[in-house]
């Protein structure tokens, strides 16, 4: 600091700048809120989906939220694929009862963790989903094994309402 | 130079006393002093800024017929294609004039490459164009979402999803750009907007870069200072008035070609089937003047690392009138660099080539060499490259090449021409 007196109108401006400052910055936040997603879209914030259906080695696709979610009812086959994997050779280490609340149905958001395409079904080299926009491979868990994709495809919260009654959100 | 101007109307001169406006326009279009010596590749800054006004007529009246909602979009192009008057036409000098602006813009931007138009005193004129070069990328993104096919909505996707390798807070920047939690009808309207309003900030950008130019003046084919008003230049009109008009007229019949011959020859078939946010289609690819940046994203394994790449691959353009350490501008005086700069244009259409292409196998691995070859040319290439080549002599003046010996020799014995 310098060796100035502080005076009255020091005092006056800087009060003024602050004051000035904050306002103005307070008044940024309702502009940038504005984009954040908005009430109509959250409301459809839940989805019920009735299983019956769908066989086994069947899937179905979705919309929750905009997004495709995919529902797989798994074959013993690709169970047993997935629980006998290591967790050592997985990019994204998870386990696959960590993934499946019954191992029977595969519930997931059907969107390459990479940059957002939809991934093809039972193609790739794992068997599971085969992304085309960018290579990336996941498994019959639907988890990451080999391409650009960072993360294993993503679990949304679901409940079993009942035996043949999901509610995804 | 812009002094002497009295505009010959009772009503121009009442009119420039109060606001000398006429007086502005006057001095940089008319004596404005332009070495003699350009060729046809400085008919693009001209070429450029028709196109960008194209864009904007053409803007404009698309607007008053387009619908920017993810559920009527599609339609209302398809609308402006069969019902509106001469809806057609507009709508394919609009997306045809897109792709000829970038055809333009990276021939305007490899000439201040090869001849260093780039080097003091011209390092703002560059750097306001690499931002013009930037927002163009960003309208050009946008604008090709509004159709609202199937190429828009997953290119969208796509290159909305690239903010989401950002560590932390990359969700919900996503989703805030989103606003939602996937693309559709929000971020339609807010591209709908931004791409309406940024030719404007583009238009102001083009006038402080021909501001910024008319400070030092051209450039030219030697790279040598020239002395404004001397025999090194001629005024602007009508020399490169009438040379920029040819050009233009040049470029305006390989416009129509495109437009009235093959208007969808650079577009995407699946972009005539309507957004479906069900089914990714088969091969995504961006239009053509994305695909050097395409094919560098695609290069990286890593997905914030593609991303930091593919935006290094732009900015890095902005310290070029650094990292080029030679004080000699242009490529005709500097054997080395030219041929590097020749094997940097050559590899960046490589890239081009290879962004087309599905990332699999050879491609990938050629993807990664030439992205390491396009940095390398900034990075290790041009700095050295000052250090270690022998230049050419200069010439004194834009007429000592062109002269014969025996008229040096009359200049030399201190004779005046
Ligand atoms: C909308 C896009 C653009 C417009 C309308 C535009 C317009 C112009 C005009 C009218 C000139 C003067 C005539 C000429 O030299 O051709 C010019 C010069 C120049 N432009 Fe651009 N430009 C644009 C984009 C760019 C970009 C993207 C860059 C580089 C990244 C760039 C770099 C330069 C440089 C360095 C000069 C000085 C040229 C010289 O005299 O050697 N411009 N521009
Ligand atoms: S979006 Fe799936 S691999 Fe890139």
């Amino acid at each position: 600091m310098s060796d100035k007196p502080v005076t009255r109108r020091n005092f006056l401006y800087i009060t003024t700048g602050t004051f000035t400052a904050a306002g103005a910055a307070s008044l940024v936040w309702p502009f940038v809120d504005q984009m954040n997603p908005d009430a109509s879209v959250k409301a459809l914030a839940s989805t019920e989906v009735d299983l019956r259906p769908i066989a086994p080695g069947q899937s179905i696709t979705v919309l929750w939220r905009g997004k495709p979610v995919f529902i797989r009812r798994r074959t013993p086959e690709e169970i047993s694929e997935a629980k006998a994997v290591s967790l050592d050779e997985l990019p994204d280490p998870q386990d696959d009862s960590a993934r499946a609340k019954n191992p029977e149905w595969l519930v997931m958001v059907g969107i390459c963790t990479h940059l957002g395409c939809i991934p093809l079904g039972q193609k790739g080299e794992y068997n599971g989903w085969f992304c085309p926009c960018h290579g990336s491979h996941y498994d019959t868990s639907g988890r990451i094994r080999k391409g650009p994709a960072p993360t294993n495809l993503e679990i949304p919260d679901y409940v079993f309402l009942n035996d043949n009654t999901i509610k995804i959100g | 130079m812009s002094d002497n101007y009295v505009p010959k109307s009772a009503v121009g001169k009442w009119f420039n006393e109060r606001l000398p406006l006429l007086d502005l326009i006057y001095g940089h279009l008319m004596p404005y002093p332009t070495p003699k010596n350009l060729n046809y590749f400085w008919t693009f800054g001209g070429i450029l800024t028709f196109c960008l006004v194209t864009q904007i007529i053409t803007g404009l009246v698309l607007a008053m017929h387009y619908v920017a909602d993810a559920d009527l979009a599609f339609a209302s192009v398809e609308h402006i294609m069969r019902d509106v008057n001469y809806g057609w036409l507009l709508r394919y000098i609009h997306a045809n004039g897109a792709s000829l602006f970038f055809m333009a813009v990276y021939i305007h931007m490899a000439r201040s490459m090869f001849y260093g138009s780039y080097k003091e005193p011209r390092e703002l004129i560059w750097i306001i164009g690499v931002f013009i070069f930037l927002l163009m990328i960003a309208t050009a993104f946008m604008g090709y979402v509004l159709p609202w096919g199937q190429m828009s909505f997953w290119g969208a996707t796509v290159i909305t999803n690239l903010f989401s390798a950002i560590p932390i807070v990359g969700e919900s920047v996503t989703n805030w750009l989103w606003g939602g939690y996937a693309v559709g009808s929000p971020l339609l309207t807010r591209f709908f907007t931004l791409h309406y309003l940024m030719p404007f900030l583009i238009f102001a950008l083009v006038i402080l870069h021909v501001w910024a130019l008319h400070v030092p003046g051209n450039n030219n084919p030697e790279g040598i200072d020239v002395v404004k008003g001397s025999q090194d230049t001629v005024p602007f009109h009508p020399h490169y008035v009438v040379k920029d008009l040819f050009a233009l007229v040049v470029f305006l019949i390989i416009f129509a070609g495109f437009v009235f011959f093959v208007p969808n020859l650079l577009g995407h078939t699946d972009n005539y089937i309507q957004a479906n946010p069900l089914q990714t289609p088969e091969h995504i690819v961006p239009e053509w003047y994305f695909l050097p940046f395409y094919a560098i994203l695609r290069a990286v394994p890593d997905k914030l690392g593609g991303v930091i790449l593919m935006v290094s691959a732009i900015a890095i353009l902005a310290f070029l009138p650094w990292l080029d350490t030679s004080k000699v501008r242009s490529a005709k005086y500097r054997p080395l660099y030219k041929q590097f700069v020749w094997l940097f244009f050559a590899n960046t259409i490589f890239l081009g080539y290879l962004g087309a292409q599905v990332a699999d196998g050879m491609y990938l691995i050629m993807g990664r060499i030439a992205t390491v070859y396009y940095f390398a040319h900034f990075i290790i290439i041009l700095p050295l490259l000052g250090y270690i080549e022998k230049t050419k002599p200069l010439p004194k003046s834009l007429s000592e090449p062109v002269l014969s010996k025996k008229e040096k020799e009359i200049l030399a014995s201190g004779a005046t021409t």
